[in-house]
């Protein structure tokens, strides 16, 4: 049984990570690798490059048409799913030894603590992660680096909720006037509500959860998902999702608003790395590059809605900014510790 | 059976060394399709993680409420969706078929219509439509009614929404069964009662009805199965209502960390109950309710309605409106509205979806690159084993020709979303790793097509009498020169009947599909279900719409070729 024997190579690996990490032999990154132009070349050769990811779909696309306007002749493809779909299968397809991805990005940056141990990351350091990247931000090893930031937030519809009426905080949201009023998006789904999840429980306890499933809540997938039910007016308040997605639609002119709850908001982290067995390892390596050069990472910003830790980006003025707000502590190896816990748990108060 | 062949033995002897290997490899491709995959199935329900043997994975099942209330949740579903499709389906049937009422025909072509539509489709536009504050009649019953903003007409995520929406899509099948029943009763029949003094309700109670009703027992039962084994709308309604169905449940199980053990023992309870009701119908029904001949006796006798015709042909038409005319006209909408939810206007009509789904989603073309290559290879791979299959147990050409029968229709009880975890567990593993590529889904594709496409081809072989070969036989020709001057001639129809069917059948696979894809082997289904796990629903109109195209034009062409449109058609679920 694949995912069978994918578990025990799991459990072996864990072993060793612990060994490893016990004994200092972990080796340094490698040397930052600028974009040479026998790498433009090579990975143009190979024609194309396969993303894994976990961000909304349309701006993963923005990022891949850029990247294929700036090198053409390279087809950049996204494959788009939750973080936690993105993981099993990734896990699926190499226990059949199957390697069809070249990069992938998870907004579960527990993920890259389990991929690095069973040794599927390739080091790749590129040039601005190198330069410009806080040291908290990439991988000693030089394994993955911060792709994207962002937050879980509360929000609202405003042609259904009145600003003053709106909830302040997560324990706002348990008041009986919103039963039946919300949308919340699933941690077996998304790595965003993953992490979300880790760091609410541990910070206000399971009991908020418990008391939020009893108040009949809509139960979508996707992180992206509850603010693009309140833009339809579907449901009236969101109980979690991206902060990213809120600005995009609140820019456009749709009537939400964002909340960033008086008990902190979740912290999300979603790093990007290079796959040892990538099927086109040159094109994986460029595409990495352009990831983390200033200029897609301002788009990601401009047109995604979401946070860069790259310090020569310039946040989107009208946005409320990153260093402003109250932040729960990001954790991804809790994350990683507990997430079997918490997707058991959360299915048993929300049934889903 | 060993020693049964007939006086034509003398010009069949050239071939009996023949017959062996064609039952052996026959028998085995279809071996490979479906005995391998239970297999596993039930090893896997019966061992534990470290291959052990156990029933412990049936112990969980039988006691854990997480697996009990889904099992509770999917036969409510499935019995109130089978008495809803043919409270409904009966009398639509008997109208269409035995009426005077007007349009008749064009009943029939939009019931084929919501028969090939997608039900995961049909799901996702039920939620554009009756959503409970964004969908479209919501909004309609608050302008209308003043309604404050809270309340609604419909939430279609609640299991009688589901029930509802799985209805809309699984009547067909009743209503195809019952009218081609109806079609088929001699007026002789009914004529000999009036003759005999029998009134209009008289004849109807004592003939029709009886004629009609092992027709209608196989369409409840078949509506049944359907709802049963459905993924897509459960899938898409129930999970943000907070519920689970068997099949939704089984697929949770291949989520991180996967279950597999506990999805095959999931399984065996939907594939246990699909054999015991196929036993039931067939105990009940005999053989007829599997195959469909065409010869009518004499044409059926209308009833004249009056002027009750046209409101017959209201009611119809409102009934019509669930499974196509509201769907289809919130997926158009959707796909150029820049709020899905929102009528379009000038103020916010758009091409943006179009364009993204063309221009922007790179999954786009290879999605639909894999949709049609499965189609084209399961049609014509399918049809062709159907072919032969169904020609040696018509002729009964060779000894053992009712193993074959009986694994050509077997499929026929291995629920899609079921097949889907007998295919994974059986081809994710050394040596035959098929996972990955698009083999195992061509599998599972001409798996589940078989019966279907077997029983179409076995009546058609049936319909051409054997004397019409003999006879060319008898003058001279060869067997080849027979079957090609005779037999692919008389055929030709049913077998593009044959091939379209499975082509459209593959289109709106999602079941199998879901547990199967890998990123490279995305089918148009699975990308539809993963849009709308994000949301992104005008990309998924734009999708749907496509899909919707392609497959009428498959239903057009067949249409075109008489002979089509037979009532041993049982599309699978999606």
């Amino acid at each position: 049984m694949p995912s069978l024997s994918r578990r025990e190579v799991l459990q072996g690996s864990t072993a060793l990570g612990l060994t490893v990490f016990a004994t200092p032999i972990r080796a340094a990154a490698p040397p930052a690798e600028p974009v040479s132009p026998a790498l433009v070349e090579a990975a143009k050769k190979e024609g194309k490059v396969v993303w894994y990811t976990s961000v909304d779909l349309p701006v993963a696309e923005r990022v891949a048409k850029a990247f294929e306007a700036k090198y053409s002749d390279i087809a950049c493809r996204v494959e788009r799913s939750g973080a936690e779909r993105v993981f099993q299968r990734i896990g699926q397809e190499y226990a059949s030894r199957i390697h069809a991805v070249d990069v992938v990005q998870s907004s579960d940056a527990a993920h890259f603590i389990v991929w690095k141990r069973d040794g599927i990351l390739a080091p790749y350091v590129p040039e601005d992660v190198a330069k410009h990247y806080p040291v908290e931000h990439r991988d000693p090893d030089g394994t993955f680096a911060t792709f994207r930031a962002w937050l879980s937030v509360i929000g609202y519809n405003t042609n259904l909720v009145k600003a003053e009426d709106a909830p302040k905080s997560f324990a706002d949201l348990l008041d009986p006037k919103w039963a039946g009023k919300i949308v919340k998006a699933h941690p077996g789904y998304s790595g965003t509500i993953m992490t979300a999840t880790f760091q609410m429980s541990r910070d206000l306890g399971w009991g908020y959860f418990e008391k939020l499933a009893k108040q009949r809540v809509m139960q979508v997938q996707s992180s992206a998902d509850p603010p693009k039910k309140l833009a339809l007016g579907e449901r009236a308040v969101m109980a979690d999702g991206n902060e990213y997605n809120m600005f995009q639609l609140k820019e456009k002119g749709d009537p939400v608003e964002i909340v960033y709850p008086t008990e902190g908001s979740p912290l999300i982290v979603g790093p990007n790395g290079v796959l040892k067995d990538a099927p086109n390892p040159n094109a994986a390596r460029l595409f990495q590059s352009f990831c983390f050069t200033p200029e897609c990472q301002q788009l990601i910003i401009d047109v995604g809605g979401l946070r860069s830790v790259h310090p020569l980006t310039k946040e989107k003025p009208g946005r409320k900014a990153f260093a402003e707000i109250k932040k729960m502590k990001d954790d991804p190896t809790g994350v990683e510790k507990n997430a079997e816990a918490i997707k058991a748990h959360y299915t048993q108060l929300f049934h889903v | 059976m060993t020693i049964a062949l007939p006086a034509r033995t003398d010009f069949r002897s050239r071939r009996i060394d023949l017959s062996w290997p064609v039952l052996i490899g026959f028998a085995a491709v279809l071996c490979v399709l479906i005995i391998l995959p239970l297999s596993w199935l039930v090893y896997y329900s019966l061992t534990d993680r470290a291959g052990a043997l156990t029933l412990e994975n049936f112990r969980r099942l039988a006691t854990d409420p997480v697996f009990i209330d889904p099992l509770v949740t999917t036969i409510i579903i499935a019995v109130s969706s089978s008495v809803a499709c043919c409270l409904l389906a009966a009398p639509m049937g008997w109208l269409v078929a035995r009426t005077d009422m007007p349009f008749r025909r064009t009943v029939r072509a939009l019931v084929t219509a919501s028969f090939v539509t997608p039900p995961f489709l049909g799901a996702i536009a039920w939620e554009l439509l009756a959503a409970p504050n964004s969908g479209l009649i919501n909004q309609a019953f608050r302008v209308l009614t003043g309604a404050p903003q809270d309340e609604y007409l419909l939430n279609i995520y609640s299991l009688a929404g589901v029930i509802f929406v799985i209805s809309c899509y699984t009547f067909p099948y009743v209503f195809v069964l019952v009218a081609n029943a109806l079609d088929r009763i001699p007026g002789e029949l009914e004529d000999a009662s009036a003759i005999l003094g029998g009134r209009a309700w008289l004849t109807a109670r004592r003939v029709t009805i009886p004629l009609a009703l092992p027709a209608l027992l196989a369409g409840a039962l078949v509506a049944f199965l359907q709802a049963m084994t459905l993924f897509g709308s459960p899938a898409i309604l129930a999970l943000p209502a907070g519920f689970h169905t068997m099949t939704t449940k089984i697929w949770s199980l291949f989520q991180y960390p996967p279950k597999p053990e506990l999805a095959a023992a999931a399984s065996l309870p939907l594939l246990v109950l699909t054999v015991a009701l196929l036993r039931a119908e067939h105990v009940i029904l005999g053989r007829r309710s599997y195959s469909v001949l065409g010869g009518k006796q004499g044409d059926p006798r209308l009833v004249p309605l009056g002027p009750l015709k046209w409101v017959a042909l209201g009611v119809i038409f409102v009934v019509l409106l669930n499974p196509i005319f509201l769907p289809y006209f919130a997926l158009l909408n959707a796909a150029f509205s820049r709020v899905a939810t929102q009528l379009v206007s000038p103020g916010n009509i758009t091409l943006h979806n179009i364009e993204f789904v063309f221009f922007e989603l790179s999954t786009t073309k290879l999605a639909l690159k894999n949709t049609f290559i499965l189609g084209v290879l399961a049609a014509t791979v399918g049809t062709a084993i159907a072919l032969v299959v169904g020609y040696v147990t018509a002729r009964k050409a060779i000894t053992g020709y009712r193993v074959l029968a009986f694994l050509a229709t077997a499929p026929v009880a291995v629920p899609g979303i079921v097949l889907g975890v007998g295919l994974f567990l059986s081809y994710t593993r050394p040596p035959f790793v098929l996972y990955g590529t698009l083999w195992i889904l061509l599998i599972a594709f001409v798996t589940i097509a078989m019966p279907a496409a077997y029983q179409q081809l076995q009546s058609a072989f049936r319909v051409v009498h054997p004397d019409l070969e003999d006879a060319s036989r008898i003058l001279g020709a060869t067997r080849l020169q027979t079957l090609g001057r005779i037999t692919a001639p008389l055929l030709r129809t049913s077998v593009i009947a044959t091939w379209c069917f499975i082509f459209v059948g593959v289109i709106r696979e999602l079941s199998a599909a879901i547990i199967l894809f890998t990123s490279e082997t995305k089918v148009i289904s699975v990308l539809i279900f993963d849009l709308n796990e994000s949301g992104d629903l005008g990309a998924i109109s734009v999708l749907g719409i496509i899909m919707l195209v392609i497959t009428f034009a498959v239903v057009v062409l067949a249409n075109r070729i008489p002979g089509f449109g037979g009532a041993g058609i049982r599309l699978r679920n999606a």
